[in-house]
């Protein structure tokens, strides 16, 4: 059953060498002994009955009522060492269940993977990274024929596989929709039947659907209870936030969604996020959204991507390296 | 395969002299020290899943041989209420002593061999072997 015996005569003789010196050394030699056993999976009572034998070989008339008092040790570790095979065992499973995450993790991104779009007179940055292995955010940009594009940016409220599941079926919701059928609220109204059917009622979406249109320089949207998003006006130099009222995904069958549309000047940018950017926190304090806004302004001179790269690398320092939730930031900017 | 003894499960003192029991068997059968005190352990633990959740039963012991090696085999027998679900009470982490027991798992990794049958509302046989090394 023991993957490998203990070296009786070794330990004996480490036994009566610190017996005789107390010699720090033999202890290290112990101290090896027990990684060694951990290693090859010896037994905790293994070990106890190994000292027994190495004692009775030193002392050959050791007192019987010594004796008896290992075999009782013994018996008293016999739970102990069951415990810690149990431990080892839960151990390998769970290692096995963080590789299967992992795959699941990887085909999330296959399956999930969106192409962020090349306009001309605008450019776009993203950045989506999940606080563990798999991301409840989500966002996707859908190519029209007509030069428009479709842009989701969605949250689960809760994280990790449930939410990652829960992103999967509303991507494929959202591709099973008519290609005509483009306009941000008749999008959400659809979705949210969707969702009111087949999701959880613990679970909730919130997103932000626009259609941008950069031919005519328009963006229109829709929010259902999605964190607000913030538009630069390059004019005045301030951010306004996007305000857009709706309920948030599968709460009411009935749910209606207004439809708001504004016009982009040169060198405006509008911001997209999820509340884990916005909710990032330092230490217990919650940063506020002019924090956010400051951020992203003194990035503002660099392109779209390195702009979303540098506020993200921002709170993630910020945070110790250690994100609380998923963090998902898309910037549009018109150029100048 | 002999004769069998078996020892009856009815108070809590019983789990004590099944274990008694099954440690003179085994160690008349050549078992070492460590394995007499893995073997009462098991003995336990079935001991007190019958004291706990049926209510009655018994601890049988027999010797069984197969080429050329010796061994226990300890079979554990009532008529309670039956495991409904035994994968559930197989998995680690899931101990019907109250968190205390090492459960069937544990009785699992004590033994050699280990089989259960068990019917809801009929009872449960547990058949562990353990040989001698």
């Amino acid at each position: 059953m023991d993957a490998l015996k203990l070296d009786l005569s070794h330990y004996r003789q480490l036994l009566k060498q610190y017996i005789d010196t107390q010699d720090e050394s033999a202890l290290y030699e112990a101290e090896q002994i027990s990684k060694r056993s951990i290693q090859h999976n010896i037994s905790l009572e293994e070990i106890i009955n190994t000292h027994i034998n190495a004692l009775e070989g030193i002392y050959p008339d050791l007192p019987e009522n010594i004796q008896h008092s290992m075999s009782f040790l013994l018996e008293v570790m016999i739970s102990y060492g069951l415990a810690l095979q149990e431990f080892q065992d839960l151990r390998e499973a769970q290692l096995e269940i963080k590789s299967e995450i992992s795959v699941a993790a990887r085909m999330q991104n296959t399956l999930l993977s969106t192409v962020k779009p090349d306009v001309d007179g605008f450019d776009i940055g993203v950045v989506s990274v999940p606080a563990n292995q798999m991301n409840g955010d989500y966002h996707h940009f859908i190519h029209h024929a007509d030069g428009t594009v479709g842009i989701t940016v969605a949250d689960v409220i809760g994280k990790g596989i449930p939410a990652a599941l829960c992103m999967s079926m509303i991507k494929y919701a959202m591709e099973s929709f008519p290609s005509e059928h483009k306009n941000p609220s008749e999008i959400l109204e659809s979705l949210n039947r969707v969702v009111e059917r087949n999701v959880d009622p613990s679970m909730f979406i919130t997103m932000f659907y626009a259609l941008f249109n950069p031919a005519a320089s328009t963006i229109s949207y829709s929010s259902a209870g999605h964190e607000p998003g913030f538009y630069y006006h390059a004019a005045d130099d301030t951010f306004e936030e996007i305000r857009a009222k709706g309920v948030v995904l599968g709460v009411t069958d009935t749910a209606q969604y207004r439809q708001y549309e504004r016009e982009i000047h040169a060198g405006d940018m509008i911001i997209l996020l999820t509340d884990g950017v916005t909710e990032c926190r330092q230490g217990d304090r919650f940063i506020e959204s002019e924090e956010v806004l400051e951020v992203i302004k003194s990035f503002s001179h660099l392109p779209a991507q390195e702009l979303v790269e540098s506020v993200y690398r921002h709170f993630e320092k910020l945070q110790d390296f250690h994100l609380r939730d998923d963090f998902t930031l898309i910037i549009i900017k018109k150029d100048v | 395969m002999d004769f069998r003894t078996c020892v009856n499960i009815q108070k809590e003192w019983d789990i004590v002299g099944a274990r008694q029991f099954g440690r003179d068997f085994s160690k008349k059968l050549g078992f070492g020290i460590v394995d007499q005190a893995r073997i009462a352990t098991a003995i336990s633990e079935l001991a007190r899943n019958i004291y706990l959740y049926a209510g009655s039963g018994k601890i049988c012991f027999d010797e069984v041989e197969n080429v050329g090696s010796r061994g226990i085999c300890i079979v554990s027998l009532d008529t309670g209420p039956g495991i409904k679900d035994i994968s559930q009470v197989m998995e680690d982490g899931f101990s019907t002593s109250g968190g205390l027991g090492a459960g069937l798992p544990g009785v699992k990794r004590l033994m050699d061999e280990f089989d259960i049958t068990s019917k809801e509302g009929e009872g449960t046989e547990i058949r562990v072997v353990k040989w001698v090394r």
